[in-house]
């Protein structure tokens, strides 16, 4: 019943995107390689609020709250360990339990989507608290010191499985970063087309009507709040990796706000749209430091307020039905020519 | 010893702060049975509907399935134990297509490919393949409501409520809607409130009329037609002359 057509799309576009992730390095610099590195850890970071507001209808505001556990699951478990192959696991695994409690007990607790949302910010903020107070040298897991608000730097970065010494370049670890945003693109849209895909879509668009046909929608919402978690807590992995260290700050805000805006301006159910909406944002925002006259926060409030009241759709499905349109347009000219005797 | 009924409910109430929207209801439903369900606006009949599929806990009083206590069970509990509703305002996946809402009802129990069969055919006995690849939100009150009745017999269940299923329909569509429901009612038990009397001649056999939340009168649909009572609390007094 899925539509194949569009599968067919994505698997083209993501070879073609893979094959421009690999040969990049040879015509892209270090330093635009690493902003590149961040980019597209983020871009996993915008799929998985994509994933789980586009498709589950569920608004989590603190979609950070994931990403930070996957990114101090990663530091702690990497220092421990000295090898980044469990630590990776171990940066699926923690935010994706933590995922379970709590949305064991708003989901089934009944609690409604607005509060959900205000639910969801205050457990990133409380992270925040807890994190930031945890300087000096009683807190520590094993080998790896919290640090408090000093956040831990040194974090081991990403190795070849099996063998720790071999540590990855920069590049490879762009190479790495870049696949793993197209895996999981592809891993999403697949999971989009399965029943379990069709299901969830369906709860959103009619939770009663779910229920009635037989589905219990706490179900479905519990374990697509759970994906996102596992999706956001990799893209921390992913974030640590690149700058080999880590904060509190992860948990700001500033970081849960901006994923929101990636989705709303990149295109809410839709997978490639959060995809764009970030790299968009986060270019213009390098951009836009990158000189002085202007700052970067007003900036990126203006673009947010511009899109909302033109562009409401945000950038895909805004593309998606212009294109749509045209080729209903071209069918029906024709249909009218066939009618010639 | 009489067979176990397919649906019972005994005492049934439900009570709104002071307003009793069902009050001591015994209703019961042999298998294979089609019932209609009349009564003014307000009588309860979509409240009553509410708390047989579990989306409104009773306030007292039981829900018995094959003689199963169902009384409080979640909406996706009842719905596996074969009862399906049509809402009286259409619920609906708007944003899918009419032939992707069907598999999803038909999913529910079987595999992929079954239910693709499952609701072709469901699409050929409705009349809807015309529409098959049409977005569910862009179609009529009346296709939404021939949508809704496919998702649920997509969902083959043993017994199938329907809120006012000719609502907004034409002359045609509803004398359509009528053979269906007769069609139907050769498998499946049905429960059908409705308003439009005609209607309810075309299908009727027996006739249960809820008012103020109560069992006004159950019987033979001319003898309930013709009772003095219902021709007061239905028309209005004075107008029923």
């Amino acid at each position: 019943m899925p539509n194949m057509n569009g599968m067919k799309i994505a698997l083209i576009g993501s070879a073609i995107a893979a094959l421009g992730v690999i040969t990049a390095p040879l015509y892209v610099d270090l330093f635009q390689l690493m902003q590149l590195t961040v980019f597209a850890a983020m871009a996993i970071l915008a799929l998985s609020l994509g994933f789980i507001w586009g498709y589950g209808g569920i608004l989590c505001f603190g979609q950070t709250s994931f990403f930070g556990l996957g990114a101090y699951a990663y530091a702690i478990a990497a220092i421990n360990y000295g090898d980044s192959t469990p630590a990776l696991v171990i940066a699926i695994i923690v935010p994706v339990i933590f995922a379970a409690l709590l949305g064991y007990f708003m989901i089934y607790g009944g609690i409604s989507d607005v509060y959900l949302g205000v639910i969801t910010l205050t457990v990133s903020l409380i992270l925040l608290n807890l994190v930031n107070s945890t300087a000096g040298d009683f807190y520590k897991i094993g080998n790896a010191r919290l640090g408090g608000f000093n956040g831990i730097p040194g974090v081991p970065t990403i190795n070849m499985p099996g063998d720790s010494s071999y540590i990855l370049s920069p590049e490879q670890a762009w190479v790495l970063t870049g696949l793993a945003l197209i895996a999981v693109y592809l891993g999403l849209r697949a999971l989009i087309a399965s029943t379990f895909g069709r299901i969830i879509i369906a709860i959103r668009e009619n939770e009663t009507r779910a229920a009635l046909l037989g589905y219990d929608p706490r179900v479905y919402k519990l374990l697509t709040f759970m994906i996102g978690g596992a999706v956001a807590g990799f893209a921390g992995a992913l974030y640590v990796n690149w700058g080999a260290f880590v904060s509190p700050t992860i948990f700001a805000l500033g970081l849960s706000a901006q994923i929101i805006i990636w989705v709303i301006i990149g295109g809410r159910g839709t997978l490639i749209g959060p995809i764009i909406g970030c790299l968009l944002v986060q270019w213009m925002v390098t951009e836009i430091g990158a000189q002085q006259t202007l700052d970067a926060n007003f900036i990126l409030g203006a673009v947010l307020i511009g899109f909302v009241l033109l562009v409401p759709k945000g950038i895909a499905p805004t593309i998606r039905d212009l294109v749509a349109s045209r080729l209903q347009r071209n069918k029906s000219a024709t249909a009218i020519e066939d009618v010639k005797p | 010893m009489t067979p176990t009924p397919l649906l019972e409910t005994r005492n049934l109430t439900v009570r709104f702060g002071g307003v009793t929207a069902v009050n001591t209801v015994n209703f019961s439903l042999k298998e294979q049975e089609l019932r209609c369900l009349i009564g003014p606006n307000g009588a309860g009949k979509s409240t009553f509907f509410k708390l047989l599929t579990g989306q409104l806990p009773p306030t007292e009083g039981h829900v018995h399935l094959r003689g199963q206590d169902i009384s409080g069970a979640m909406p996706h509990q009842i719905s596996r134990l074969g009862v399906g509703i049509k809402t009286q305002v259409p619920n609906v996946f708007n944003a899918m297509t009419v032939e992707e809402n069907l598999w999803i009802a038909a999913r529910r129990n079987h595999l992929p490919k079954f239910s693709t069969d499952l609701a072709e055919k469901i699409m050929v006995q409705l009349r809807l393949t015309g529409i098959a690849k049409r977005e569910v939100g862009q179609l009529s009150h009346g296709q939404r409501q021939w949508v809704e009745i496919g998702t649920v017999l997509a969902g083959e269940p043993d017994l199938i409520l329907l809120d006012e299923p000719a609502a907004g329909m034409t002359h045609d569509e509803v004398e359509r809607t009528a053979e269906l429901i007769l069609e139907i009612n050769k498998k499946r038990a049905l429960i059908v409130v409705e308003h439009d009397m005609q209607f309810i001649k075309m299908i009727a056999k027996t006739v249960t009329v809820l008012h103020q939340g109560a069992v006004l009168i159950e019987d033979d649909v001319r003898t309930v037609l013709q009772d003095k009572r219902v021709q007061d609390v239905y028309l209005g007094k004075g107008l029923a002359a």
